[in-house]
């Protein structure tokens, strides 16, 4: 029923170690999902601490629009989102005609820019709902100190609530993680997309999506570890007293 | 009503024997347009239908179209409900396994897409970007000819998808089957500006021997009188009649 040879036979494609037929180069596969997730990770954070620290904001002006943005973002799915920056941005000339479609015309960009946008409204999510939970022993021992409010937030706040961020934002990983297989239907070869081309290839639809599926869950298990060390590392002073 | 049935029954079996003698059945798919569709009255028309027809007139034979699935085709051949499939069947070695073939009676080539004016040889697209069906024979043709030479090959799962990317300028060239880009985008209001650009390329070792008409293993005599009939088709006029009807290219190939 299954083809275990077949299974064995295409495997070195998902892991980039493909002799270039049929269309595949050594960057597709693994190398790209593991890209299109860090990379789009990585902003997401760099935006999410900013933004996080806005929707704490008392002043409606400056918290009510990234209220909006993450509404808005995570209130649609991510396929759509992808959907309207590659299909829909390139329908206007005014796009097309500026410096920005150099990028955009690239598919890998457009699903970088998707998935960061994405993660960055979730994340900040999960920033601002931590910022809000700082203890106020942590506040009133920084003021007692004569911290002012940025030196406060850098110090204090930011630190400590990006390390009870931690077990959320595994979450958040291991979900973007997954989402990156909708990569492959803006032309990207991902790992699924890899999986699609053995299916459309071959005509056999078990083995190619078993091994991905596979691949997916050998990470999602390397990414909880990861995050497991991070705490014990970062969060050890709220585990439970052991004795 | 009993005795009415027994009669059609009758009938039926009746013109299963004379078949061979004046009326040539021939099972077609109609879910494949420009090739077969149902018309508005329920029967079906075509380019197939149409060549069939000249083919009947060819042969001095009356004609009956027998409307079939796709999947169902060989096996209805092979239970004598139809003489002969003409159903835009691509000639394969897998098939002629199966079933017999004629020659070939369209063999519509590949052809790229580009902006009208675009130069197309093997260098052109140093550096560019085709697109292409995923695992379609377009896309191995392309890999192996202008990817040599330094062009980028991007796979789509479905036409429209790659000639959106080609009207952005994604990719500055679509390599498909001159029907399907015919069809799904020249002649649309979205091929604005695009036409076919450089050769037809119809290499049977990529895209095979084209489309035949399929006969039951072993029936060399309809075999061979579909064939002389495809030859004088060819050569009166008339397929070319039935090709300007539904096309604006030459469709049999070279």
């Amino acid at each position: 029923m299954i083809d275990l040879n077949l299974i064995i036979e295409r495997f070195p494609a998902f892991l980039g170690g493909t002799d270039g037929a049929p269309i595949l180069s050594t960057s597709d596969g693994l190398q790209l999902t593991l890209e299109l997730l860090g990379l789009s990770l990585a902003f997401g954070l760099l935006l999410a601490v900013p933004m996080a620290l806005m929707r704490v904001s008392r002043n409606k002006w400056v918290a009510r629009p990234v209220w909006l943005y993450t509404y808005v973002f995570r209130g649609t799915p991510l396929l759509v989102q992808l959907f309207i920056i590659y299909y829909g941005l390139s329908q206007f000339d005014w796009v097309r005609d500026s410096w920005a479609w150099e990028y955009l015309r690239e598919a890998y960009v457009c699903a970088i820019l998707a998935f960061t946008l994405n993660t960055a409204a979730y994340t900040t999510e999960i920033l601002a709902g931590q910022i809000r939970n700082t203890h106020y022993g942590e506040i009133e021992a920084a003021k007692a100190m004569g911290m002012g409010k940025w030196l406060m937030m850098r110090r204090i706040v930011i630190p400590s609530a990006l390390r009870r961020a931690l077990p959320a934002y595994s979450n958040e990983v291991v979900m973007m993680m997954q989402s990156t297989s909708i990569a492959g239907l803006v032309t990207l070869a991902d790992l699924t997309g890899v999986a699609r081309r053995v299916f459309s290839d071959t005509y056999m639809p078990f083995e190619p999506f078993l091994t991905v599926a596979g691949i997916y869950l050998v990470m999602t298990f390397a990414l909880v570890w990861l995050f497991k060390k991070a705490e014990q590392r970062w969060l050890a002073y709220l585990a439970p007293r052991k004795h | 009503m009993k005795k009415a049935f027994v009669l059609a029954a009758l009938a039926m079996t009746a013109s299963a024997f004379t078949a061979h003698a004046d009326t040539v059945r021939f099972g077609i798919d109609g879910n494949y347009p420009p090739f077969a569709k149902q018309g508005a009255d329920g029967k079906l028309q075509g380019f197939d239908v149409d060549i069939a027809y000249a083919l009947c007139a060819a042969m001095k034979a009356s004609c009956e179209i027998v409307p079939q699935d796709w999947d169902g085709l060989i096996p209805a051949l092979n239970a004598n409900k139809f003489d002969a499939i003409l159903s835009s069947m691509s000639i394969t070695d897998e098939r002629k396994k199966a079933v017999d073939f004629t020659n070939k009676y369209y063999n519509t080539p590949s052809r790229m897409i580009a902006k009208a004016g675009t130069k197309v040889d093997q260098a052109a697209f140093k550096g560019k970007k085709i697109g292409a069906l995923r695992a379609s024979t377009q896309e191995k043709f392309a890999k192996d000819f202008w990817g040599k030479s330094g062009a980028t090959i991007v796979s789509y799962g479905k036409a429209p998808e790659g000639f959106l990317d080609l009207k952005s300028g994604r990719i500055d060239g679509m390599f498909v089957d001159s029907v399907v880009g015919d069809a799904d985008f020249l002649k649309t209001a979205q091929g604005k500006g695009f036409a076919f650009v450089g050769p037809e390329y119809s290499d049977s070792k990529y895209f095979g021997y084209g489309a035949g008409i399929a006969v039951k293993k072993g029936n060399k005599q309809l075999t061979e009188r579909l064939n002389q009939a495809i030859a004088q088709i060819r050569k009166d006029g008339s397929y070319k009649k039935v090709q300007d009807k539904y096309f604006s290219f030459n469709v049999y190939g070279n």
